[in-house]
């Protein structure tokens, strides 16, 4: 076997084919680039659901002189309320689910506003017994909210229940949704990749098909036939993967890690070393891909 | 055994109602010199196909140089090939090679040594009476003198069997013999040489094996005698 020979072929067939060869570049390119996407989306969601599930609350609101009627026909919450309450979390069916609480009265619910919402000029119009007294309630499991919310919900006093798990419940299922979509949009490029490398090798072949006849007249081994088609179908295709894999670097470092991190400053983000563990996968999804392709598409053309 | 064994083979290709081989029988022995005679569409090429295994058989059975042509795994087919030279009427050769690249791309590609074929392709050359004219390209070369380069390519590798689909097909009568003069000396060195040929002259002048195809069918085969003969025999 002469790897001079069967490079010098591989080299022939690139340039015969450069503009295929190009798109074939370019497909695989812009198709792992979309599967690398994907890839940090759901590695970010991921991470973030460690993060917020963590410090995710369920908030009962209790009654204040502002509430509305319907939910608060005796106004503001008694201290006996808040006794009740407080015996319930304490009490056996609810405290095995429950890590921890704690109370913010008028005031510190207030202190806490003015605290999240320093810069904001809403902090002027709002005063402290317009704001809810509230019992924060940590879980030991986050998924465990509804118990919370139905112990809780239309007991008197009690104007509101609300567990935060269900806002990020929504954040990610949109992030959930976006990758799903990059995802759709990888597979039809990659599908198409797969076809144009077909197409190519085909044409590739028939271009070649002088050689290719005497090559089986004399005996040539179908390996010894086929490999440069492959190694043609491949080479492509790692440029495109080599490419993505540059891209997704790129989009970490530049989007996640310079603007959204800058941007978002307590959201923990993946990195560059989340970023490089998918460069080899993207590679190896490319490489294969192409060789499979190839592959097919040559023996099925020398059958023919 | 036989070199080639063919028995009762039938083809009929899609698409065709009459068959291109009709229950063809035949042996041909080690160092034979075996002429295929017959109109265009009698089915010489396809037997030749057959015996390359460019083709397989409907119907029969057909053994050649050991091998079982029907039961062959598609992987040994190319190393049963190389034991097997072929010549066409249309020559063949890669238009952007030099005579000597022509001769040498058929060893490279089967994996042969580069110290070999620098001995062999001279050699051979030589054989066929193309010193010199190493380094042309073969539309520089006249008809007789590229067939010369496909009969080099085809006994490089020392073939025990040369098949000839018309390789006189193409050629003025002169060079014609010439060529079969070669294809004799050839089989004089103990190749096995089998010729589809329609014609005349050269069929007559050698006294050969005749085998005549008429519609996929052997309708005489007779030995040492000339076309007409041959013909006339059945």
């Amino acid at each position: 076997m002469k790897l001079g020979y069967i490079f010098g072929e591989v080299g022939q067939g690139l340039k015969r084919n450069i503009s295929m060869v190009v798109s074939i570049v370019l497909v695989t390119f812009l198709s792992l680039t979309f599967v690398g996407t994907a890839a940090l989306l759901q590695l970010q969601i991921g991470q973030m659901k460690n993060y917020w599930y963590d410090r995710a609350q369920v908030a009962v609101y209790l009654c204040s002189s502002y509430s509305p009627a319907e939910a608060c026909p005796q106004g503001e919450a008694s201290a006996d309320v808040k006794t009740a309450i407080e015996a319930k979390l304490k009490d056996s069916t609810l405290a095995p689910y429950v890590e921890k609480y704690f109370f913010l009265d008028h005031n510190q619910a207030y202190a806490q506003f003015k605290q999240e919402f320093a810069n904001n000029s809403v902090t002027k119009y709002v005063t402290a017994d317009q704001l809810n007294e509230t019992f924060w309630v940590k879980l030991k499991n986050p998924a465990d909210g509804a118990i919370i919310t139905q112990s809780f919900s239309g007991v008197a006093g009690v104007e509101e229940v609300r567990d935060q798990r269900t806002y990020l419940d929504q954040i990610f299922s949109i992030l959930n949704a976006a990758s799903l979509a990059a995802v759709g949009i990888a597979s039809v490029m990659l599908f198409s990749a797969i076809l144009l490398i077909s197409t190519t090798i085909r044409q590739s072949a028939f271009s070649r098909r002088r050689e290719l006849g005497i090559m089986r007249l004399v005996g040539a081994s179908n390996f010894y036939i086929q490999l440069p088609f492959v190694i043609e179908g491949v080479v492509a295709a790692a440029i495109g993967s080599i490419l993505a894999g540059g891209a997704v670097l790129a989009i970490v470092q530049f989007f996640v890690q310079g603007y959204l991190a800058a941007t978002l400053p307590f959201t923990n983000f993946v990195g560059l070393s989340t970023g490089l563990v998918l460069v080899p996968i993207l590679f190896a999804i490319g490489v294969f891909l192409a060789g499979f392709a190839s592959i097919i598409a040559i023996k099925r053309y020398l059958r023919a | 055994m036989a070199m080639i064994s063919i028995e009762k083979v039938s083809k009929t290709y899609k698409g065709s109602t009459r068959p291109a081989l009709d229950a063809v029988s035949i042996e041909i022995e080690t160092g034979d010199f075996v002429f295929l005679v017959g109109a265009s569409g009698s089915g010489k090429s396809s037997l030749l196909r057959m015996m390359l295994r460019e083709d397989v058989p409907s119907k029969g059975s057909i053994f050649v140089l050991g091998e079982n042509l029907i039961s062959i795994p598609a992987r040994r087919v190319p190393y049963f090939r190389r034991n097997i030279g072929m010549v066409f009427q249309d020559f063949r050769l890669l238009p952007n090679k030099t005579v000597a690249q022509n001769v040498a791309f058929c060893l490279e590609v089967i994996g042969k040594s580069p110290s070999f074929i620098a001995e062999a392709v001279p050699a051979v050359l030589k054989l066929v009476g193309l010193d010199g004219k190493q380094d042309r390209y073969p539309n520089e070369l006249s008809g007789g003198e590229q067939q010369r380069v496909a009969l080099a390519r085809a006994i490089v590798n020392k073939p025990q069997l040369l098949l000839a689909d018309e390789p006189t097909g193409n050629l003025d009568p002169a060079t014609s013999q010439e060529i079969v003069n070669l294809l004799e000396r050839i089989s004089a060195a103990g190749t096995t040489v089998v010729m589809a040929t329609h014609d005349r002259g050269i069929v007559d002048r050698l006294k050969r094996r005749v085998v005549v195809l008429k519609d996929g069918q052997i309708v005489s085969d007779s030995r040492g005698v000339g076309y007409e003969t041959a013909e006339a025999a059945r």
